[in-house]
């Protein structure tokens, strides 16, 4: 990675009251990423982000922007914009006022601020609106205002607080492919922030996930998916059958488990087991059949359906295997009559290929 | 909230109290005085009667309130009054802001401590304060052990002012109070993000935000300190006379009610006069609603 324009050392937050909000927190962001910050609420992600715009000082750790130590630059001088999960679109100003705002207070010259507040309008298609209020805009409005009212800044860093939570399903979707082309078009670095792992994975080209204050694992949103490293990672992230193991062997390329339900199998990983893992399979890497499959490659385990749940393109099937295990699958209605082809109490057979297996040790 | 038409018995018996207790001790008795400030005491047998009155005879009060005389501690009514209203904003606001940012817990404290004089007579208050300002009073007396003084500090529109803006302060720190808390700390944060200093935020976010708050309080303690007549009394003295102190005179020593009833409306005329001037000026700014 060249020199990362973000650089987040060891960095923790801790509130009067001994609450931690973040927890040694070490990431590099680098130039032009569109990167997430993801996780539960309460996970520390906003107030990381409000440290990165210096809305918050860090009780230990350092942030660098663009090679240079933040400690001592308050949040006006530092070439960071917010965009505020209440988009703090300023009531008492035009839209036109507010996207100058910043413009003006930093002594840019009136035709230039006049120039560059056209063009920001312009880039998110607001410029027919410029005379109004806020108070006369829709939600999906006001939050491109805060967003031209940022960009127009031209900062190194754009730092999105949830920005699409307060928006209804469909303005969501659109909102969020222009976040993406905007981004392209700008070539800034995004930092967002959000709980919402579809956003997450569908904008970012990196997500951190953060738990508790912690940074649980950076990675590409298909790396997060496909190889998560921790349950929490896994069961976050999508949905996951996670089945418990005790490790009974271990060699380079794989382990020899006594998983609960299954009984004895072998899972291909590089990894260093202890005496305990968990086995995470996805939803849709299952597959169900009649009978038992005849590939003997396939793991494969009989049992019950104990509910289905049509979701339109797919249904979500549950069967209870042996040992008190249930395993959900996601199956593809991909024919107009089929559906799901199974109904509830029928016996079933569940399998998948040992390589669509994920053994989680921690 | 349901239309009152559609409860008329519930509405009639929540208003009836109240409106007949503002019509027959509000209304009837300004109305009077309306009456009054259009007549004149009875000349019984060539002599001015003390206690009938010709009524409905003209406008000659109005025409004596204008004098320069009185024309003038109107002026001085109003300029003190305006220079009491301008420093309680400016002690009030950090006030009122200090309050709005001090921990949750503390709050209910601290504006305690803002009404805590109301639990005292007003009288009281302003002898204390005589106390503290008089020449032997315990501000020269610290002065004194410093080498200063004694100054003389009371019976002049100082003492005045002073008093004014220590009687009416919290009728400018709760409506201050009231508009800064309820003010999204998150529009001050998205002016220092987009590079304004902390003073620029506060100029062009902060006070234009509390502006209904701001103007409140202007009002709350503006009015009352031009119709203001026991504290000017008391500590300005002869030396720092109010309009209220004209009319209280005019219904009392001097027993002149019509023209103390005709100089009683044109300082309401007055007052009206400043607050239309404020809904003219709410009513073209548009923005916020004050």
């Amino acid at each position: 990675m060249t020199e990362p324009i973000v650089s987040i050392r060891g960095v923790s937050k801790k509130f009067p009251g001994g609450i931690i909000a973040v927890d040694n927190v070490h990431v590099d962001i680098a130039q032009n990423e569109f990167f997430a910050l993801l996780g539960p609420s309460g996970c520390g992600k906003t107030t990381l982000l409000r440290m990165i715009s210096g809305l918050e000082t860090p009780t230990e750790g350092q942030i660098m922007i663009g090679g240079e130590d933040m400690a001592l630059t308050p949040p006006n001088k530092r070439p960071t914009n917010m965009v505020f999960q209440s988009y703090a679109v300023f009531p008492h100003m035009t839209v036109e006022d507010n996207v100058a705002y910043g413009l003006r207070v930093t002594g840019v010259a009136a035709d230039e601020t006049t120039r560059r507040t056209a063009e920001a309008l312009e880039m998110v298609k607001l410029s027919h609106l410029a005379k109004r209020k806020p108070d006369q805009m829709s939600g999906g409005q006001r939050q491109r205002v805060a967003l031209a009212r940022a960009l127009v800044k031209r900062p190194k860093v754009l730092l999105l607080d949830e920005p699409l939570s307060a928006l209804d399903a469909k303005l969501r979707d659109d909102m969020r492919m222009e976040l993406t082309r905007l981004q392209e078009t700008v070539g800034i670095t995004f930092i967002i922030v959000t709980h919402d792992q579809d956003e997450a994975l569908s904008m970012a080209s990196r997500i951190a996930v953060m738990d508790k204050g912690a940074v649980q694992q950076i990675a590409t949103p298909s790396e997060l998916y496909e190889q998560p490293t921790t349950r929490f990672v896994a069961d976050f992230i999508g949905k996951v059958n996670l089945i418990d193991a005790k490790v009974l062997s271990t060699t380079a390329k794989a382990i020899t488990c006594e998983a609960k339900g299954l009984g004895k199998m072998s899972v291909p990983t590089n990894k260093s087991c202890g005496d305990t893992v968990a086995i995470a399979v996805r939803p849709e890497k299952l597959k169900l059949s009649v009978s038992k499959p005849a590939d003997a490659k396939l793991l494969a385990i009989a049992g019950k359906v104990r509910d289905v749940a049509y979701y339109g393109d797919t249904s979500h099937v549950v069967v209870s295997a042996s040992d008190g295990l249930d395993l959900q699958i996601n199956v593809q209605n991909d024919t107009r009559t089929g559906g799901s082809g199974v109904e509830r109490g029928q016996k079933i057979w569940v399998s998948w290929a040992p390589d669509d297996s994920i053994v989680l040790t921690e | 909230m349901d239309n009152w038409k559609d409860n008329r018995n519930v509405f009639w018996t929540l208003a009836t109290p109240g409106t007949f207790w503002l019509f027959v001790f509000f209304i009837l008795p300004l109305g009077f005085l309306f009456v009054m400030s259009f007549s004149d005491k009875a000349i019984i047998d060539g002599q001015i009667s003390i206690t009938e009155y010709d009524y409905l005879t003209g406008v000659t009060n109005y025409f004596r309130s204008v004098e320069p005389l009185y024309l003038q501690i109107m002026w001085k009514s109003i300029w003190v009054s305006a220079l009491a209203t301008a420093l309680c904003l400016l002690t009030a606001y950090p006030i009122a802001f200090g309050i709005c940012f001090a921990p949750d817990r503390w709050k209910p404290l601290l504006l305690l401590l803002v009404v805590l004089p109301f639990w005292i007579n007003l009288l009281i208050r302003t002898y204390a304060l005589i106390a503290v300002f008089r020449t032997q009073g315990y501000l020269n007396l610290t002065l004194g052990v410093a080498g200063l003084g004694p100054y003389e500090m009371l019976y002049n529109n100082f003492a005045v002012i002073f008093g004014l803006v220590y009687v009416y302060m919290p009728f400018m720190v709760l409506p201050l109070y009231a508009t800064i808390e309820r003010l999204d700390k998150s529009f001050l944060e998205a002016s220092l993000d987009l590079g304004a200093t902390q003073f620029t935020t506060f100029l062009k976010v902060t006070v234009p935000l509390t502006m209904p708050g701001i103007i409140t309080g202007i009002i709350l303690v503006f009015i009352p300190c031009l119709g203001s007549f026991l504290t000017p009394d008391l500590l300005g003295g002869a030396n720092a006379i109010m309009i209220g102190n004209v009319i209280e005179r005019q219904f009392k020593a001097a027993n002149d009610w019509p023209f103390g009833a005709a100089l009683s409306f044109m300082l309401m005329y007055a007052t009206l006069a400043a607050l239309m001037l404020r809904a003219f000026l709410a009513s073209r700014s548009k923005g916020v609603d004050v």
